[in-house]
């Protein structure tokens, strides 16, 4: 169809006469006209209407490390992707605006207070306001007790109209109001862990089977009958990691057993720290169960703190002396799989337990048990039945059914948010947001 | 005695627990500089905790080599190559390149270190393979689903799967966006929340086996 169009040919231009082209000369030159007078209409309609950004707060920034300033004004209905506001920033003193020097521009039409990352409780303006915060950079350096003349200005073309100039002192803050939600939120936690604890004293709590942790006995038997020691791994981190540590107290239970049973029980690290605390808790676990002598200093020993250099001594010793049980307990990384499958090649019973929910598939698919995530934290309470233990897990489980709670109606009140437009849900969503 | 032993490690990590958990909520430089300095003193800890890791290896290794074990001329090999890259990098006052040229220390890291762990990582890829194997044999149902997911991912995740079976990409990512990292998520919660509990128990000292058992 386009192809007919365009091959069609035009049809021949006729001679115009004098009076036509008079008409049309008179008619091109009216229209023209009209369209500049328009321009010079609109254009001083535009300037005469532009105006100046009113209610302009500006305050140090809340809840910040200090070194910058918040601005906040109510937006114009000139506000538009064609007008710009420029923020103007200066020494302490200067009242005119025009020595101000500009650190940022932007259309008119963005940079709102609902933008900014802070919670509906520490808002300094409606949502609607035009929100900017003030950083160092781009020439200006900001500077924590030390006064600043600031102002807001509106160009739209060659016009600019400012604001008035005002001052603020930026200072580092000693609480971030932002977090007090996920303060109270830990906090509560903590103390729903206590009750737990202190309701698990009283009365007896349902444990649900773990079967990696029913297989520990089973797999300190073999070790025992087959006269093969027992290898232990704390895994990749230090004792600063909450992993490291769980790791370590299952260490205590695991070697209170190969007391009792009179297994040798090898501990190779990789960080020192955790090795002088494995030694204590080894120690400890072999006097708890009335057989101190049995306990060798250098059943915990330090092989180096690198990945693979470790994996490839760690698979040495499995291939050397053969243990009949292998634990792979707390966080790995690339060498899990290295040291699971070697292991699997030995014949050893292998049980895992790891919170690094990226060599979760390598674990399940090479050992005979793995704890997965949460599991490693159950395991100190699964083994010792202690009530503080036993009471923790009970704790965890009521914060996770309150965790499902709130994603059920947080997806809900998002979906309703969504749907009308609504901005009240997000005064219960800000309650349960991580904000910096 | 037990004051030393049991007491004060208590009371210092329940200190400091609560100050460094503060910490998080306070914005203001001093807090910053507090954990900058706890970071750097951790550090220092570290390197003087590395004499008694060290100290282990070379007792372990002198062991083995006394009572000749089974693979002691393997601790010979260790006690030449600590002592040789200690010389290398006193040489080479721990510098790799002296002057544009390469030092003995610098050969020592690019040209043994870096290729060993180059080969230890190398070895994923076959470990990868034999682990796939056994998991993959579809004996049972949840193997068989292990097995279909895992196939589709494949095809998914390389262009000729996906120019084979062109649904296979999208289907790759529903199964990672969707199903895998839900369950990535419910995991990570479970974690966190066991994490927080046991650090609880730690800074208020019920948790106290890390310190070495004990119920007193």
């Amino acid at each position: 169809m386009l192809k007919k169009i365009v091959l069609l040919p035009t049809p021949p231009q006729r001679a115009g006469t004098l009076p036509s082209v008079l008409l049309n000369i008179l008619m091109v030159n009216g229209f023209l006209a009209f369209i500049c007078l328009a321009e010079l209409l609109s254009s001083s309609s535009a300037h005469a209407t532009l105006p100046a950004p009113a209610d302009l707060h500006v305050v140090d920034t809340p809840n910040d490390g200090g070194g910058s300033l918040t601005a906040v004004w109510t937006p114009s209905h000139s506000d538009g992707p064609d007008a710009k506001y420029q923020v103007l920033v200066g020494e302490a003193g200067v009242s005119d605006p025009a020595l101000l020097k500009v650190v940022a521009e932007f259309p008119a039409n963005t940079r709102y207070v609902k933008d900014a990352k802070g919670a509906w409780w520490t808002r300094a303006a409606e949502r609607t306001w035009h929100h900017y915060v003030i950083k160092s950079g781009k020439g200006v350096d900001l500077k924590d007790g030390t006064a600043y003349a600031v102002s807001i200005a509106m160009r739209s073309g060659d016009e600019r109209i400012f604001g008035p100039v005002l001052q603020a002192t930026p200072q580092a803050n000693w609480f971030n109001w932002n977090q007090i939600n996920n303060l109270v939120l830990a906090l509560g936690f903590g103390a729903l862990v206590f009750y737990a604890i202190s309701h698990a004293k009283r009365n007896d709590i349902f444990l649900r089977r773990i079967p990696g942790l029913d297989a520990v006995d089973e797999a300190i038997g073999r070790s025992t009958e087959l006269g093969k020691p027992i290898l232990y791994l704390t895994g990749a981190h230090d004792m600063s990691d909450p992993s490291t540590i769980a790791a370590a107290v299952i260490l205590g239970r695991v070697a209170k057993r190969t007391a009792a049973y009179e297994t040798e029980l090898m501990v190779p690290h990789r960080d020192p720290i955790t090795m002088a605390v494995c030694q204590e808790i080894t120690k400890q676990a072999y006097l708890e169960a009335g057989k101190p002598d049995l306990f060798k200093e250098d059943s915990n020993f330090f092989i180096t703190s690198d990945q693979f250099s470790y994996t490839a001594a760690v698979d040495g010793i499995m291939l050397r002396k053969k243990p009949a049980a292998n634990f792979f307990m707390g966080s790995y990384f690339a060498e899990s799989l290295l040291l699971t499958e070697t292991g699997a090649s030995t014949g050893a019973i292998q049980i895992a337990g790891t919170d690094s929910d990226h060599q979760l598939p390598f674990f399940v698919t090479t050992c005979d048990y793995t704890l997965i995530g949460e599991e490693l934290y159950a395991a100190s309470a699964y083994l010792s039945k202690e009530p503080i233990q036993v009471g923790t897990l009970r704790g965890q489980d009521i914060g996770k059914a309150v965790i499902l709670s709130v994603i059920l109606i947080g997806t809900l009140l998002a979906t309703v948010s969504a749907a009308t437009g609504a901005s009240w849900p997000q005064l219960v969503l800000d309650l349960f947001k991580d904000l910096k | 005695m037990i004051f030393l032993r049991r007491q004060l490690p208590l009371l210092i990590t329940m200190v400091t627990g609560l100050v460094f958990a503060g910490q998080y909520y306070v914005p203001h430089p001093s807090s910053e500089l507090l954990l900058t300095s706890a970071t750097k003193w951790l550090q220092i800890i570290g390197g003087f905790a590395l004499v008694l890791g060290v100290t282990s290896l070379f007792h372990q290794h002198a062991v083995k080599i006394r009572r000749q074990e089974a693979g002691w001329g393997y601790s010979f090999v260790l006690y030449a190559g600590v002592f040789m890259t200690i010389v290398a990098g006193a040489l080479a006052r721990g510098k790799e390149n002296l002057d544009g040229a390469m030092t003995a220390f610098g050969w020592v890291y690019s040209f043994m270190m870096v290729p060993l762990q180059g080969t230890m990582f190398a070895i994923l890829a076959f470990f990868i393979a034999s682990a796939a194997y056994r998991s993959f044999r579809a004996r049972s149902r949840e193997a068989a689903v292990l097995l279909v997911a895992a196939v589709i991912v494949m095809m998914g995740r390389v262009p000729l799967g996906e120019y084979l079976i062109p649904l296979s990409g999208d289907v790759s990512q529903w199964i990672l966006n969707v199903l895998n990292a839900s369950v990535r998520r419910a995991i990570l919660i479970g974690v966190s929340l066991g994490a927080i509990a046991l650090s609880f128990k730690i800074i208020f000292g019920l948790e106290r086996s890390y310190l070495g058992g004990g119920k007193e």
